[in-house]
């Protein structure tokens, strides 16, 4: 249960989950051979697969057969097909490459410059009361103006070059990356912190081998949320100001009301943000394995 | 600093309830100093007074109330839209493992799609009006309330449920005496997120559909005409009105919380 709590969920299964999975599997059928447990397990997962696509296959039936009598004006909703070949030039020329890769970078130094300000924050402000005290007010004033309220004072002050993107992006993952970090440090158990006193642990040892690993989920939390909303603003941004990069796609199809480029774009933002969380998550499993062996 | 009356700080000169003040003060101080004694010569460098005044025009000319009212009230129909909604969906996953195979990975993959990407479709499909505006509010606040009801039906303990069982309760009163209570905290937490979420939504809508009045629309016209002061008096209403649905959501949540003791949901 409190591994749900810990792990931002999301529907796909991981390793994580085929190990509390395989324990109840072994309480319910004690009695059964390990084979016949995996075939059953294999089964198990074949089925949840397969369900998993009627529903996107009915909607993409649906949008086939509602593009093709024309039900909706093409204009409006392109045909499936039409989405598929956008999809596939955009891929072939390159183009889709180039603007992929102005957003990725992007992405990532501002969460790199977020990342690395979110964690040093935090853990001033988990270690240091006198930090704290002087810093987390404004810090919480500061956070509770959205990134999009920043933004067009940002605008004014650098413009709408690259520098607004990355102190956008950075602000966008700073905020719950320097919070989690703080709540995670914070919310040390006490009677950890004890038994590292009893063994008498100078203060590196206190906090290496005590805090840090006790406040790496809930860290690592807010760096997953950090990497979300970066997402989040890295495509808002791009919309509002850009002329490379996915969202100026998906800008430059509506503006020429070719919404196959539209769709086609969003599709792709859709599949990046879901390999990057998933490769989030991977970390995750490597990271935080030893934790799991608890459960 | 000034000397304040405060039995001997434990360590340093600031006593502690005042720290948090000095930060911002010597901002403030610096800020004031740079127009003051002209460090910088740029039209953007406006006066704190100025920014004041602003602040003072807007309101008793009430027009930023005008533009408040109408961001909000579309958050308030998007929020109810989206938290309706996610509630019932929430619930439906929670409760019932074949809807949840059939329709959590689609629901999953369809998250994952950057909120803000929906806007340009939104508006081909429900034009540069409220519609579409409220249709991505409610969107925004429909992921999080989805999610965290999903979850928080989901982890409800398995013994609260058979004791329901062995007392033979109705499934109306199932519902009602144990896995909503049990699953109320991380509901709240969602209902708070989509809240959130639906605010900056609200922002970016105005931004994305220039069309209306709102508070968005203050800014971003704030922004063309260079007017710096218009500009940090939004920064400062988008924070207070944050502040605020924040305070509101989680007075609610401890109001609505109070039996269980502590809150578990805090975000």
């Amino acid at each position: 249960m409190r591994l749900h709590l810990m792990i931002p969920p999301d529907g796909v299964a991981t390793p994580l989950d085929f190990g509390i999975d395989a324990k109840r599997g072994d309480n319910g059928f004690a009695k059964a051979s390990r084979a016949a447990w995996l075939r059953s397990f294999a089964d198990q997962r074949l089925r949840d697969w397969l369900l998993a696509w009627p529903l996107p296959l009915a909607v993409l039936a649906l949008w086939a057969l509602a593009a093709h009598f024309e039900w909706i004006a093409p204009q409006v909703l392109p045909s499936p097909d039409a989405v598929a070949l956008t999809l596939k030039e955009s891929l072939l020329s390159g183009e889709l490459w180039a603007n992929l890769q102005v957003s990725l970078m992007r992405v990532l130094a501002g969460f790199a410059i977020g990342l690395v300000g979110g964690l040093a924050l935090g853990v001033a402000m988990g270690l240091s009361p006198t930090v704290k005290d002087y810093v987390y007010p404004l810090f919480k004033a500061f956070a509770q103006v959205p990134v999009l309220g920043w933004l067009p004072l940002l605008m004014l002050l650098v413009g709408i070059d690259e520098a607004l993107k990355i102190i956008l992006i950075s602000k966008a993952a700073l905020v719950p990356i320097a919070l989690n970090t703080y709540k995670g440090i914070q919310n040390v158990p006490t009677r950890f912190i004890e038994v590292g006193r009893v063994l008498r642990f100078t203060r590196r040892q206190m906090l290496t081998k005590v805090v840090f690993p006790a406040a790496l989920a809930p860290i690592w939390n807010g760096i997953r949320y950090g990497f979300t909303h970066a997402w989040l603003a890295l495509v808002v941004v791009e919309l509002l100001a850009s002329s490379e990069g996915l969202g100026y796609m998906i800008v430059y199809g509506r503006q020429l009301f070719q919404l196959d480029v539209v769709l086609a774009a969003v599709v792709v933002v859709g599949a990046v943000g879901y390999t990057l969380d998933k490769a989030l998550a991977a970390i995750e499993t490597r990271l935080l394995g030893w934790r799991k062996e608890a459960f | 600093m000034t000397p304040t009356i405060v039995p001997k700080p434990p360590r340093g000169w600031v006593p502690r309830p005042l720290r948090g003040f000095v930060i911002p003060v010597l901002l403030l101080a610096a800020w004031w100093a740079a127009v003051r004694f002209g460090w910088s010569s740029s039209p953007l460098l406006v006066a704190p007074s100025k920014v004041w005044q602003t602040g003072i025009d807007q309101v008793v000319s009430s027009k930023v109330f005008a533009a408040l009212g109408a961001s909000l009230w579309r958050d308030l129909i998007g929020f109810a839209i989206g938290a309706g909604a996610g509630l019932g969906v929430g619930a439906l996953l929670g409760a019932s493992r074949l809807a949840e195979k059939l329709v959590g990975p689609s629901f999953h993959t369809l998250k994952q799609i950057s909120l803000f990407a929906w806007i340009p479709l939104l508006s081909v499909w429900f034009g540069l009006g409220d519609a579409a505006k409220v249709a991505f509010l409610s969107l925004a606040a429909f992921f999080p309330v989805v999610l965290n009801t999903f979850e928080g039906i989901r982890s409800v303990p398995p013994d609260l449920l058979e004791v329901a069982r062995v007392l033979k309760f109705t499934p109306a009163q199932r519902w009602r005496n144990v896995i909503l209570p049990a699953a109320s905290p991380s509901i709240f937490a969602g209902i708070h997120l989509g809240l959130i979420y639906a605010w900056l939504a609200t922002l970016g809508a105005e931004y994305l559909l220039v069309s209306g009045e709102g508070i968005g629309n203050l800014m971003i016209d704030g922004r063309e005409h260079f007017w710096m002061d218009l500009v940090l008096f939004g920064v400062f209403v988008v924070g207070l009105v944050g502040f605020t649905l924040n305070w509101i959501a989680s007075r609610i949540e401890a109001r609505a919380l109070a039996w269980r003791g502590r809150s578990v949901a805090q975000f």
